[in-house]
């Protein structure tokens, strides 16, 4: 570990987040661009299995992406620049505008403005949970995992968190009963 | 008092947030109604900013709301808590279990995590719709509706698809002041 190491995760994670819109699968691109042709710190098979732990694990995929590059070029101090790197553009561009949007709220065009903003928000949302749809409800037991996630959460003081969990713990059951069938049919003979 | 507990919840929301910056939502939303940082409304605004401003989506509502609960401390302790679980994990795995992302129980689980978040994220969605697109006298907003709509046939057409959202929220902008919504 050497500190020329670790600022240059934090610079070149610092980059990536501050040029980059969105998150998730949008900076793909961005990353295997950085990382892997200019970098070299990681191959594009590294890179990719990193983004399939960075989606079955909690939290922002960009950010334990950074967190996993970081941990395997210099330890678990490397693993913490990268991640402040990426979060720091954010952090001060965040709070930048949000302070410049409480002095303009009262303004007459900037409400109008902030109405139109509004509509299109919706329309963009409605996109994405029509993609998040097509990509996960993809059999039987999606579907019906998520009809019983919709209801509690419409119909039932159920906490968000109680329902992620329950939801896990459904796919984990589905999974144990399927494994127990063979399991009996190789008892038996 | 107000930081132990912006720490707390977006620990949490760090640590079940599954599926990125979208996942999100629902906590956030949680939040508006626990606490007074910020007001439903307001949570389409924090969406329209953290979507055209660089950055991962989940980290940037996490510093908006985080800066509304408590000042530029308040972002940053949001943004730190939001991260700190994940951090916590993803060394974990990458130091005690390789092929983690492959394993048949971690799969398990997710399928039936990923279509639960799904309803989670169109039920935040859906109340984010009542808040825009209702006034507050029960009738329809006609023109946020409208332009909705508009948007959302445009945004299936083949070359628009690719358009960044800043690009339609821009625009949208221009609208707004011209057509006085």
């Amino acid at each position: 570990m050497t500190i020329h190491g670790l600022r240059e995760l934090y610079l070149t994670f610092f980059r990536i987040g501050g040029l980059t819109f969105g998150g998730g699968l949008t900076m793909l691109p961005m990353l295997k661009h950085e990382l892997v042709a200019k970098k070299g710190w990681v191959s594009e098979d590294e890179l990719l299995d990193c983004y399939a732990i960075g989606q079955c694990t909690p939290g922002v995929i960009a950010v334990n992406t950074a967190t996993f590059v970081g941990y395997k070029r210099e330890g678990i101090p490397g693993g913490i620049a990268a991640t402040l790197g990426m979060i720091s553009p954010s952090v001060v561009l965040i709070t930048l505008i949000a302070s410049f949007f409480q002095a303009f709220v009262e303004n007459a065009y900037f409400q109008h403005a902030i109405m139109g903003v509004k509509g299109v928000v919706c329309a963009l949302m409605l996109n994405t949970v029509i993609t998040l749809a097509r990509k996960s409800l993809v059999n039987l037991m999606s579907v019906l995992v998520c009809a019983a996630a919709l209801v509690l959460a419409l119909f039932t003081p159920v906490p968000t968190v109680m329902i992620v969990v329950l939801a896990g713990l459904s796919g984990a059951a589905a999974e144990l009963w399927r494994r127990r069938d063979p399991g009996e049919g190789g008892r038996r003979t | 008092m107000t930081f132990l507990h912006l720490f707390w919840e977006f620990f949490q929301i760090g640590l079940f947030a599954m599926g990125g910056g979208p996942a999100t939502l629902p906590f956030l939303m949680e939040l508006a109604e626990r606490y007074d940082w910020y007001a439903l409304q307001d949570l389409t605004d924090m969406v329209a900013v953290s979507e055209s401003t660089p950055g991962p989506l989940g980290v940037n509502m996490a510093t908006y709301a985080g800066f509304r609960a408590a000042g530029i401390l308040g972002g940053l302790t949001a943004t730190l808590s939001l991260v700190l679980p994940s951090v916590i994990i993803i060394i974990l795995i990458a130091k005690f279990l390789t092929n983690f992302s492959q394993h048949p129980m971690v799969k398990a689980v997710f399928s039936g995590v990923r279509p639960a978040v799904t309803a989670l994220i169109a039920v935040a969605i859906g109340g984010l719709f009542k808040v825009v697109l209702v006034t507050e006298d029960g009738t329809l907003a006609v023109k946020p509706l409208l332009l909705c709509g508009a948007v959302f046939v445009l945004m299936q057409i083949k070359p628009l698809k690719k358009l960044h959202p800043a690009v339609w929220l821009l625009a949208a902008a221009v609208v707004g002041v011209v057509f006085r919504f």
